[in-house]
């Protein structure tokens, strides 16, 4: 499969990760985030899309919102790491198709370019991409060129920001501590020193 | 659609439908009619907004998002074994079966399996919530067309498959019971006999649903020929589980993916419809609860004995990568891709529902039919509103 698609797509398969038997990810060159799909679906035969998201790899300001607000809050590394398949951008689509004769699926990703938040539409493709990419495009900002009718999905008409934005604070944790804070149960002995007494595992 | 938004034109459109309903016999222009979000029809909050031309749909639109919860960000503030709290809440009538892509997820992470008849158990709660979901389905069908008794029916028999699943779990609705290594408990004494006894009557239940509907001559006047869905045009929207087995496409992840579950150590089938119209997904929904109930009574007979927890350390960390798991839930294929960074929580999880990508299509599928079958096209779609607004 990997094979096939980096024929059709030449340089604009930017790097691959195969687990043997398992699963595969693509990373394509933005521009070639259209012929990547048109390929997968026409001559790999994954004519089923399964879904098609974003993600934002800027690690959140707020870590998991469990700072103790009379503490000042902690030190938080900002850098920017991207996950399998590699990339160089703070944001990333990706999507996964899959072929419903041979059960074989692709993930792919591609890049999106901090100054220019905007890649190509899927929904010429696939027509299911159509309110994954709305989704997409109100939670994270992105905007998909060719897309018949970008508007609100899941949000108020109104809504200004981008909720999955790994800047987008979740008010509910900023308005009211998290009560994990406030009764600490003390951890058992042995383990290893991270998290602030949260026993939610075995124990609830 | 940012129009409609705006809450003037909200109600002029509102009492515009309002005075066309009494008028439609006058109205030769379009009419915009407002299904929901509160209609018996849409059972939730889903609302399609549809414009008329006398009794035909010329243009469709569901609007959602008035039950969005935001599981995909609140996913990023919990621990790995708090999420399955969340995650139950997606597809409420199937509760069980959301936790297990997520748990295998990140299980595929942390690469460890849960042992043999751990896998075994979640295997009979998936099929166990299979039977509670599609139950309901089965009996509410009816009642969208017209006929109030199947319901009745079904929601007395889903009781008792309720009864077991809170037997089991302690929850009717949301069991949060599988933990990733395996489950929280093992099954309670008479549990066995009790299911095989349950088994029987699902399958009587679904006799009669056989004759009260689908040899009903009404039932099949009002579902054969309606939304009709071509295999090629269900893919493309990325329909799965048995809208698109109505289609002809013969693709079960049950069969077809490699998940450490207990199906491929069954006998069973994967049952197909040619025809993709609205009996066809009745039919092939009905074909599944019958094997469903053969599952069931299959993995009480071979239930390995042994643990049912998996050695996982007390805090879990997940190492850093991503992985994506999906099964074949009662709606269709639901999956998780998550994403760790080798943190106490997940830094993002993407939730793929079923419901979602099941509904897309119906901007395309309800052009032009007429608007009794709106509602038979719905109802056989099934969806659960929760499985659309996450």
């Amino acid at each position: 499969m990997r094979g096939s698609l980096a024929h059709e797509l030449g340089d604009a398969l930017l790097d691959s990760v195969i687990k043997p038997g398992d699963d595969l990810w693509i990373r394509v060159d933005t521009a070639a985030w259209a012929d990547a799909a048109r390929v997968a679906r026409d001559i790999l035969d994954c004519r089923y899309i399964s879904f098609l998201s974003a993600i934002d790899w800027k690690p959140s300001p707020w870590g998991r919102g469990e700072d103790d607000p009379t503490e000042p809050p902690p030190e938080r590394s900002t850098e920017i790491v991207q996950g399998v398949a590699g990339g160089i951008t703070r944001f990333q689509v990706f999507a996964r198709v899959h072929s419903p004769s041979t059960h074989l699926g692709v993930t792919l990703k591609a890049d999106i370019p901090d100054d220019d938040l905007r890649i190509a539409s899927w929904v010429p493709i696939y027509a299911g991409a159509d309110w994954h990419e709305r989704e997409a495009w109100e939670m994270f900002g992105i905007e998909f060129v060719g897309h018949p009718h970008l508007a609100h999905i899941y949000l108020p008409g109104d809504f200004e920001g981008h909720p999955l934005r790994k800047d987008f604070p979740l008010i509910a944790r900023m308005v009211k501590p998290w009560p994990g804070i406030v009764d600490v149960e003390p951890l058992p002995a042995g383990d290893d020193d991270e998290g602030e007494g949260d026993t939610a595992g075995e124990a609830s | 659609m940012t129009a409609v938004a705006d809450r003037r034109q909200l109600s002029y459109i509102a009492a515009q439908a309002a005075d066309a309903r009494v008028h439609v016999e006058l109205e030769t222009e379009d009419m915009t009619l407002n299904i929901g979000p509160q209609h018996p029809a849409t059972h939730g909050t889903l609302r399609i907004i549809a414009k008329l031309d006398g009794e035909q749909v010329v243009w469709a639109d569901p609007v959602m998002g008035y039950m969005h919860r935001g599981y995909e960000k609140l996913t990023e503030v919990r621990t790995f074994p708090q999420v399955t709290t969340l995650i139950n809440r997606i597809d409420w009538l199937g509760s069980f079966a959301n936790e297990v892509p997520f748990i295998l997820a990140a299980e595929k992470l942390m690469e460890i399996e849960a042992p043999p008849r751990a896998q075994w158990i979640r295997t009979l709660l998936f099929e166990l919530s299979r039977i509670a979901n599609v139950t309901l389905f089965l009996g509410d069908m009816g009642v969208q067309l017209g006929a109030l008794t199947p319901v009745f029916y079904a929601f007395r028999d889903r009781e008792y498959v309720l009864n077991l699943i809170e037997s089991v779990t302690g929850g009717r609705f949301h069991p949060n019971f599988d933990r990733i290594g395996g489950l929280k408990d093992d099954l309670p004494k008479g549990f066995i006999d009790e299911t095989k006894s349950v088994m029987k009557k699902i399958r009587a239940f679904c006799d009669e649903m056989d004759e009260l509907l689908v040899g009903n001559e009404i039932f099949q006047n009002r579902t054969r020929g309606i939304g009709v869905i071509p295999r090629e045009v269900g893919l493309s929207y990325g329909l799965s589980g048995a809208n698109i087995r109505a289609s002809g496409v013969d693709w079960d992840l049950r069969r077809d993916s490699d998940v450490p579950m207990a199906w491929k150590h069954l006998d069973w089938k994967v049952w197909t419809h040619p025809d993709g119209d609205s009996f066809a997904r009745y039919w092939v929904r009905l074909q599944e609860v019958r094997e469903a109930c053969s599952m069931v009574d299959q993995l009480l007979d071979g239930l390995p004995s042994g643990p049912i927890m998996a050695k996982v350390p007390r805090i879990i960390k997940v190492p850093a990568g991503e992985a994506w798991v999906s099964t074949e839930n009662p709606l269709g294929e639901m999956g998780y891709y998550v994403v760790s960074k080798g943190d106490l929580g997940p830094f993002r999880v993407k939730i793929r529902s079923a419901s979602f990508s099941n509904i897309s299509i119906t901007p395309w599928l309800l052009k032009g039919v007429y608007v009794p079958d709106v509602i038979t096209i719905l109802a056989s779609l099934y969806f659960i509103l929760g499985d659309i607004d996450r």
